[in-house]
């Protein structure tokens, strides 16, 4: 396995950043709410949380498909919050690349594989030749596990798997220095998912990508993730080291997301109970909460009586 | 228990084949299912296995270009008066069905809630028309029979849900709705259609819980339909493990958990990370699961197992017998298959769950790696039938050079077998024969079991 060198710049650094949807004059949703994290070159960040904590919306901010009410989002030293000039815009949109969660729906239907593919390269001119650019289409579906006839046949042609792994070389044509997969294999079948998986793992050793991992399946994004965030409610409650958040989990609803996952292994399953966790009962105020260390990079949010009572 | 009138449920070689514009699939092909009453049986596999069609032939709501070719589904179930009744569900016309079945004694739990709902219909009367549609209850009565069940699946408030719409309502609380209705009229048989896979993880513990609790309660039994191997360990007491229509491996949910011997559910097995899996690589099935548009001759998982044997390719494996209750159907474990073991890494997990569940006295699971020493006390730790059969299998295939011609090279695991294939000069010819004489003599050895 491949080192990060934490001591060296971040890749990517978000500071306090805020998404607010106005719905009406009176209502305004609050999809993500001061959060924070940085990503290192080469690294895997796990963002887990249930449906509706903003996690996804996260993902999009970054990469600008939405307009951050507030915060400062800084990539491979670029301030990329905010207007962004023409050459910045032309830098992110090549260095940092999407992988959707719906493979069938994030492909145009009407276009060959290759040029789904070829479509980076086609708007930022990064071919001289045109052998050159289908050169670059087989060494990339190569890269996935695809054949290099693939390039000419359509979306409908090929099996969810095969779909994602498109999606995947569409993503790393263009060379990023960062992924964001959002919800990448839950559309998929549990024996692809790991196929899928395995892929994503050795790009990384190869290329050095960094990937924002975005799932709600807890098990894979341990086992793909070297730090994780657990976001809840559109805050960013905890986060640390995969092994920090899985052994020391500290805010309660952390521990109760883990206590949540069913154990492949019946005879101990049926005795666990999970804990429950009830944000309305709870107490826990997230907006009152600052950032506490726990120790190394494990930092929990909550108020400092919380931090003293869980820790 | 084991009176055989116990069971509610019987399904028989049940085959069926959709026609559809491209030709026909052959979605399932010849399954058994039992359930006895007030136990849960699980039904694993990838999509397109044919989980969900089978469960729907038996509702009687297959879709219309769906022809069954043969088979029975006998369903037992108490009339209000508590008399016995007994049917055979595919002999009935939709419309008895509709009346006599569905909803009443039989109820069906889908997977994405907002879409089994109704969203311009509240609620309540959601609830309510199932009991003023079957057993004619008068509108008051029902209204109190609802506002108990929203009650009993815990949702707060029910005298105001009762008057809210689908769309007010939070995933968790829509799909407590839809069990409610599912059990307005009392049914005997609960069928869950992957009914947590819209949810999430901590919403999904709950909607399990909930379903564990009123099974207990009412002593109904439940189908869960399911790809997650953690659920079907918290609920399930029988586990089926489908692959391209058939039943691949079927037994209690220890011994598939613990003991399984079919290569896919070793696939399946290993290819969950448990949050104790730090290997650098995650086991992975190889290939993709098939299209049933093209049938193919032999072993329908053959392609994608590399335990394959020769014979795969020729003739489809029956049910082999590993105890009472465990069946898996591979040829790996016909006497005369050369001994494959489980791949090393899913010996090493499932050593660490037995550890994890107290069941063994075997070393701690630091062990992992030092594999066969390790093997024969998994082996040991198998019913008494099993160890049986595996002793037999090792016996036999010393003896028997002939059969061992069907091994592929890529087998890992015998290279005596291997040497053998290489002097046997049988041809393919030979080969398909040996198979169809072994499937023969493999029945009668399970008669005499």
């Amino acid at each position: 396995m491949h080192k990060i060198d934490y001591s060296s710049a971040p890749l990517l650094t978000v500071e306090g950043l805020k998404q607010y949807f106005r719905i009406s004059r009176t209502f305004t949703v609050k999809a993500v709410d001061d959060v924070s994290f940085k990503i290192w070159p080469g690294e895997t960040y796990g963002l887990v949380g249930e449906s509706g904590s903003g996690k996804s919306t996260i993902g999009r901010s970054v990469i600008r498909l939405y307009d951050p009410t507030a915060g400062k989002i800084v990539f491979n030293g670029m301030d990329i919050s905010g207007k962004m000039s023409h050459s910045t815009e032309g830098n992110l949109r090549v260095q940092m690349q999407m992988i959707f969660q719906d493979p069938m729906a994030s492909l145009n239907p009407r276009k060959t594989i290759g040029d789904i593919i070829g479509e980076g390269l086609d708007i930022h001119h990064t071919y001289k030749t045109r052998a050159e650019r289908e050169e670059a289409i087989k060494n990339i579906l190569l890269k996935v596990g695809l054949s290099p006839e693939h390039a000419t046949r359509y979306p409908h042609q090929f099996s969810g798997g095969q779909r994602q792994r498109v999606g995947i070389a569409r993503a790393l044509i263009m060379n990023p220095k960062l992924i964001i997969a959002d919800e990448c294999i839950s559309a998929l079948d549990v024996s692809i998912q790991a196929q899928v998986i395995n892929l994503m793992k050795d790009i990384q050793d190869e290329t050095g990508t960094a990937y924002l991992f975005i799932a709600h399946d807890l098990s894979m994004v341990k086992y793909i993730s070297d730090r994780i965030g657990v976001l809840h409610l559109g805050h960013l409650l905890e986060t640390g080291t995969t092994e920090e958040i899985f052994s020391h989990p500290v805010h309660p609803y952390t521990k109760s997301l883990l206590s949540a996952i069913p154990e492949p292994n019946p005879i101990v399953e049926k005795k666990r109970v999970a804990e429950s966790y009830d944000y309305k009962t709870s107490g826990i105020h997230y907006e009152d909460g600052t950032s506490h260390l726990v120790e190394g990079t494990h930092y929990v949010k909550c108020t400092d009586e919380e931090f003293k009572k869980w820790v | 228990m084991s009176d055989s009138n116990d069971k509610i449920l019987e399904i028989r070689d049940l085959d069926i084949t959709f026609k559809t514009t491209a030709g026909p699939v052959h979605a399932i092909r010849g399954i058994n299912v039992d359930l006895k009453r007030g136990e849960t049986v699980a039904i694993v596999g990838e999509s397109g296995s044919g989980k969900s069609v089978t469960m729907r032939a038996a509702m009687g709501i297959l879709a219309k270009n769906a022809v069954v070719n043969r088979g029975s589904i006998i369903f037992r179930y108490h009339h209000q008066d508590g008399s016995e009744a007994e049917v055979d569900i595919l002999s009935k016309d939709k419309k008895w069905i509709r009346s006599h079945i569905n909803g009443k004694r039989m109820a069906m739990v889908f997977q994405d809630p907002m879409t089994s709902l109704d969203p311009t219909m509240q609620i309540g009367r959601q609830i309510m028309e199932d009991m003023i549609w079957h057993y004619k209850t008068p509108k008051e009565e029902a209204r109190k029979r609802a506002i108990e069940l929203l009650t009993e699946v815990g949702i707060e408030e029910p005298e105001k849900r009762m008057k809210e719409y689908p769309h007010q309502l939070s995933g968790g609380m829509r799909q407590r709705v839809v069990i409610a209705i599912a059990l307005a009229c009392n049914p005997d048989l609960l069928i869950c259609d992957e009914p947590t896979t819209a949810l999430d993880v901590t919403i999904q513990a709950k909607i399990i819980e909930l379903i564990r609790r009123i099974q207990k309660e009412r002593g109904i039994s439940v189908i869960y339909i399911t790809h997650d191997l953690g659920v079907v360990a918290k609920v399930a007491d029988y586990v089926n493990v489908m692959y391209a229509g058939r039943i691949v491996e079927k037994g209690t949910i220890n011994e598939i958990y613990y003991d399984p011997r079919h290569p896919y559910t070793w696939g399946l097995l290993s290819a969950m990370p448990d949050l104790d899996t730090n290997d650098e690589r995650l086991y992975t099935i190889p290939g993709s699961p098939p299209n049933l548009l093209h049938e193919k001759a032999g072993d329908a998982f053959a392609p994608r197992n590399k335990f394959a044997l020769e014979i795969d390719d020729k003739a489809d494996p029956p049910m082999f017998q590993i105890s009472t209750t465990h069946f898996a159907a591979t040829w790996l474990l016909d006497p005369r298959a050369p001994k494959v073991e489980m791949p090393a890494e899913l010996r090493a997990k499932i050593l660490r769950m037995k550890h994890e569940a107290g069941l063994d006295d075997t070393p701690a699971p630091e062990e992992r790696a030092t594999g066969i020493a390790t093997d024969a006390d998994v082996r040991e730790e198998g019913s008494a039938a099993g160890a049986v059969t595996a002793a037999d299998g090792k016996a036999s295939g010393n003896t028997s050079g002939e059969v061992s011609e069907g091994v592929k090279a890529d087998s890992a695991a015998e290279t005596k077998a291997a040497d053998s294939a290489k002097s046997g000069e049988g041809g393919s010819a030979d080969t398909g024969n040996s198979g169809a004489a072994g499937a023969a003599e493999n029945e009668e050895g399970e008669s005499h079991a």
